[in-house]
């Protein structure tokens, strides 16, 4: 916890790193400045684009100590606003799971190569990138996860399509590291049942993890640029989330 | 933008975004999670060139129910300019343009 009489400063920068098949892509990185060494943190942005929101995001997680490093998944869309390209690859049905995995990996795999990571690294995605932080977790290896109310993590198989080809609840077995979970409770897409369901699949498995679910909540409760944005579900969501980082990353 | 409920329409017209007018090639309607609008979800539609880039993105985020009133003022105008006898064919370079 940050003590008004320490140092503080950190250093944000877009920085090149390479992601599936080896592409150059860019990446939002904030570090603390400072040796450390520090755990670090790979934040997946959500379908609206790699906007600011997660810049600041990505800023905050730096703020509690961590090296944190946000993929532009959406690089080889082109360029323009966040929202224009967001668009875009909203228009296109998303961008493939493999190719996002890909992005991620070269994200962690970056982290693990800085001097001042610890090498103890999360993951954290909201709405589509809750949904790919869950696909993560299961396929690469982060020490913990947090899905923050990750939407079609249970697909029926209508659903499913060359970008999506599993659903992310039937990787649920390959879970590799404690999973947190977000959710408000009149979020339509996951529905409390679809929550409900992904629980019982973690149990099943014999997995670790803390599913939170806030009533008066639904969707994207922590967007207060939103309706959506819920102020006391949101503290308590944040608190929850360092206490969750605290103990797996330290 | 969790539904991915995305439908795409060829379209020959103009638009005017931010740069100014440009030529339209395609319209992808959408029911998901508007940028701007105050609803968790809406009918949304962007008119684009999506040879010409991003940018090239003319946006409309409407209430289901508007967006039905549309469709259907659309259709009603079509058919009203039709009887009226002042619908134009299309030339053939205009559509293939």
């Amino acid at each position: 916890m940050y003590q008004t009489n320490q140092y503080e400063g950190m250093l944000s920068e877009t920085a090149i790193i390479r992601g599936a098949d080896g592409d150059l892509i860019n990446a939002y990185l904030a570090r603390p400045l400072g040796p450390g060494p520090y755990p670090g943190m790979v934040l997946i942005h959500h379908l609206p684009g790699w906007d600011e929101w997660y810049r600041e995001a990505t800023r905050k997680f730096a703020h509690h100590g961590f090296v944190t490093i946000s993929p532009n998944l959406y690089y080889r869309d082109g360029h323009g606003t966040p929202e224009d390209v967001a668009a875009k690859v909203r228009a296109a049905g998303g961008v493939p799971d493999a190719q996002m995995l890909g992005d991620v990996e070269g994200s962690l795999r970056y982290l693990r190569a800085l001097p001042n990571c610890s090498g103890k690294v999360g993951c954290f995605g909201t709405c589509s990138g809750g949904r790919q932080t869950t696909i993560a977790a299961s396929n690469l290896n982060f020490d913990a996860a947090i899905d923050c109310w990750g939407g079609r993590v249970v697909m029926a198989s209508s659903e499913l399509n060359p970008k999506n080809p599993v659903a992310p609840i039937d990787m649920t077995k390959d879970l590799k590291c404690p999973l947190l979970g977000l959710f408000g409770n009149d979020d339509q897409a996951p529905t409390a049942a679809q929550v409900n369901q992904h629980e019982e699949e973690l149990k099943k498995h014999g997995k670790t993890y803390e599913f939170h679910r806030y009533d008066g909540a639904g969707h994207g409760f922590f967007y207060y640029d939103r309706p959506a944005y819920r102020q006391e579900q949101a503290v308590d969501g944040w608190k929850k989330a360092f206490a969750f980082l605290e103990k797996y990353l330290s | 933008m969790c539904t991915m409920l995305t439908l795409q329409a060829k379209i020959a017209g103009c638009g005017k975004g931010a740069q100014g007018w440009f030529d339209l090639r395609e319209a992808n309607v959408s029911y998901d999670h508007p940028f701007h609008f105050h609803l968790e979800h809406s009918l949304n539609i962007d008119f684009v060139n999506e040879a010409a880039g991003p940018g090239a993105r003319v946006a409309v985020e409407l209430t289901p129910e508007a967006a039905r009133e549309l469709a259907m003022t659309i259709l009603a105008t079509l058919e009203k300019a039709e009887t009226d006898g002042f619908l134009e064919e299309t030339p053939a370079h205009v559509h293939s343009h």
